[in-house]
C-alpha cells in the first residue's frame, strides 16, 4: 500500500487508453450510430410519405371510378334518349310515308275515276248518238252535229 | 496460500501486498536474513521490503492487470468499431453501441461544452474501471495461487484487482486533475485561472477589499481543487479495498470446519451479488465525476467576468 512509481505509470496508461479511445474507437462508433439514426429518420419519413401517397392514390382512384360511373350513366342515358328519338323519327317518317301513300292513292283513284268518267261520257255520247240515229233513222253527220254532241257530252 | 500453514494475519497481509519491483540499497538485510552486497533491483519478498523500496518501485501486478484489462477494452471496442455497420447491429456491435450510446447521452447532459475528448474519456473510464473492479469477483485465491504455481515461488505477492491499489486509482485521478488544469488554462487563460482561484468565492467589487480577500479565497479554492482528484481516487480505492477485504475475511472462514465452509459459501455468494452493484456503481461514479470536473474546468463564470 505504498505510493510509488505505479502512480505515474497508471496516469500515463490512463492517458494512453483515453487517447486510443478518442482516436480509434469513438469516431467510427459514433459515426456508424449517427448514420443509422439518419437512415432510420429518412426511412420513417419515407414511410410517412408513402402512406400519404397511398392515401392520395386511393382517393384519386375512387374519384376516377366515380367519374367513370357517371360517364357510363350519362352515355347510357344518351343512348336511351337517342334510341327514343330514332324511334320517334321512324314513327313520324312512317306516318308521313303513309300519308304520302294515302294521298298518292287518292290522287290515282281520282284520276282513275276521272278517266272512267271520261270514258263513260264518251261512250254515253256515242250511245246517245247511236240512239238518236236509230230514233231519227238518219245518219247524223257527225261533223255537222259535232257541236251538239259535245254539248251533250258536257251535259253528261 | 494454504490457510493451515499460516496465521490469518499472515494470510490477510499476504493478500494485501502488491508485487513490488524496486531497488534495495547495499547492505540491506532481506526478509530471509541475507545481506545485499550491492544495491539490487528485485521483487520485494516482504511487506517491509516493499516499504523500504521507497517511491522508485512499481507494482507489477497492478500495472500488468490494468494495462491488460485496458487492452481488452481497446481491442474489444476498436474491433467492434472497425466491424460496425450502419445496418442492423448484432452481438458485440449492439452491446458496444449500447454502452457508447449510454455514455454519449450522459456526457451530453452533464458536459455542455465543445470538447471531443470528454465523451471517449468517459467511455474509457467506465469500461476500464468496470473491468478492473470486475476482477474483485474472481475468488481471492485463484489467480494468486495460479501465479505462485507458474512462477514456482509460493510466496509471490499477487494482487489481481488494480483498483484496490491506491496507486492505480490516485494515478487515474492525477491524470484527470492534470486534464482539469490543462483545460481550465486553455479555456480561461493563465490569468483567468488565477483569477478563478483568487477572486472567488468572496468578491466585493472594490479592489482593496478584494486584495484582502485573496488569501482566503486562494486557500478555499486550492483546497476544493485538490480535494477533487483525491476524493475521486480515494472513493474508488476505498470501496474496492473494503470489498476485497471482506472477500479475504470470508475466504478465511472457508477453512473453519464444515459449518464454516457452508457459511462462507453463503456469505461469499451474498457479498459477491451485492458487490456486482458496487463495482458497476463505482465505475459509473468515477466516470460521472470526471465528466463533471471537466465541465467545471470548461465553465466560464460570465457574471464574474462582467464584474472585473
Amino acid at each position: 500500500m505504498n505510493i510509488n512509481l505505479t502512480l505515474i505509470g497508471q496516469s500515463i496508461t490512463f492517458l494512453a487508453f483515453v487517447w486510443f479511445c478518442w482516436r480509434f474507437v469513438w469516431p467510427p462508433l459514433l459515426g456508424v450510430m449517427q448514420e443509422r439514426e439518419q437512415k432510420i429518420a429518412t426511412g420513417l419519413e419515407e414511410a410517412e410519405r408513402a402512406g400519404k401517397d397511398l392515401e392520395l392514390a386511393r382517393r384519386k382512384a375512387a374519384d376516377q371510378l366515380k367519374e367513370a360511373k357517371e360517364q357510363a350513366a350519362e352515355i347510357i342515358e344518351g343512348a336511351n334518349r337517342r334510341a327514343n328519338q330514332i324511334i320517334d323519327e321512324a314513327k313520324q317518317a312512317a306516318h308521313a310515308e303513309g300519308d304520302r301513300l294515302k294521298v298518292a292513292a287518292k290522287a290515282e283513284i281520282e284520276q282513275e275515276l276521272n278517266r272512267a268518267k271520261e270514258q263513260l261520257r264518251s261512250r254515253v255520247a256515242a250511245l246517245s248518238i247511236a240512239g238518236a240515229e236509230k230514233i231519227l233513222s238518219v245518219n247524223v253527220d257527225a261533223k255537222a252535229h259535232d257541236d251538239l254532241i259535245d254539248q251533250l257530252a258536257a251535259e253528261l | 496460500m494454504a490457510v493451515e500453514a499460516q496465521t490469518a494475519t499472515d494470510y490477510i497481509q499476504h493478500h494485501l501486498q502488491n508485487m513490488a519491483y524496486g531497488k534495495l540499497p547495499a547492505g540491506y538485510t532481506r526478509a530471509d536474513g541475507t545481506v545485499l552486497s550491492e544495491s539490487t533491483w528485485t521483487l520485494a519478498h516482504s511487506t517491509q521490503e516493499a516499504a523500504d523500496m521507497g517511491f522508485w518501485a512499481v507494482h507489477l501486478d497492478t500495472l500488468g492487470w490494468s494495462i491488460g484489462l485496458g487492452l481488452v477494452f481497446c481491442f474489444l471496442f476498436s474491433y467492434a468499431a472497425r466491424k460496425a455497420t450502419a445496418g442492423v447491429p448484432h452481438g458485440l456491435q449492439s452491446f458496444v453501441e449500447l454502452v457508447t450510446g449510454f455514455i454519449d447521452s450522459l456526457v451530453k447532459e452533464t458536459f455542455p461544452h465543445r470538447n471531443s475528448m470528454v465523451a471517449p474519456m468517459a467511455l474509457t473510464i467506465f469500461v476500464w474501471v468496470f473491468l478492473m473492479n470486475l476482477m474483485d469477483l474472481v475468488p481471492v485465491d485463484w489467480l494468486p495461487r495460479a501465479a505462485a504455481g507458474v512462477s514456482g515461488n509460493p510466496h509471490l505477492f499477487f494482487k489481481v484487482v488494480p483498483t484496490t491499489d491506491p496507486n492505480a486509482t490516485l494515478g487515474m485521478a492525477l491524470a484527470v486533475f492534470a486534464l482539469m488544469i490543462f483545460f481550465s488554462v486553455r479555456e480561461k487563460g493563465i490569468l483567468g485561472f488565477i483569477k478563478e482561484l483568487t477572486l472567488h468565492p468572496f468578491h466585493t467589487g472594490k479592489w482593496y477589499f478584494d486584495l484582502l480577500l485573496i488569501p482566503f479565497n486562494f486557500l478555499l479554492e486550492v483546497v476544493s481543487l485538490v480535494a477533487k482528484p483525491i476524493s475521486l481516487g480515494l472513493r474508488l480505492f476505498g470501496n474496492l479495498y473494503a470489498g476485497e477485504m471482506i472477500f479475504i475475511l470470508i475466504a478465511i472462514v472457508f477453512g473453519v470446519g464444515v459449518l464454516g465452509f457452508a457459511g462462507a459459501m453463503l456469505m461469499h455468494m451474498g457479498w459477491a451479488i451485492f458487490h456486482v452493484l458496487v463495482i458497476t456503481l463505482q465505475a459509473f461514479v468515477f466516470m460521472v465525476l470526471t465528466t463533471v470536473y471537466m465541465a467545471m474546468a470548461h465553465h466560464r463564470d460570465e457574471e464574474h467576468e462582467h464584474d472585473q
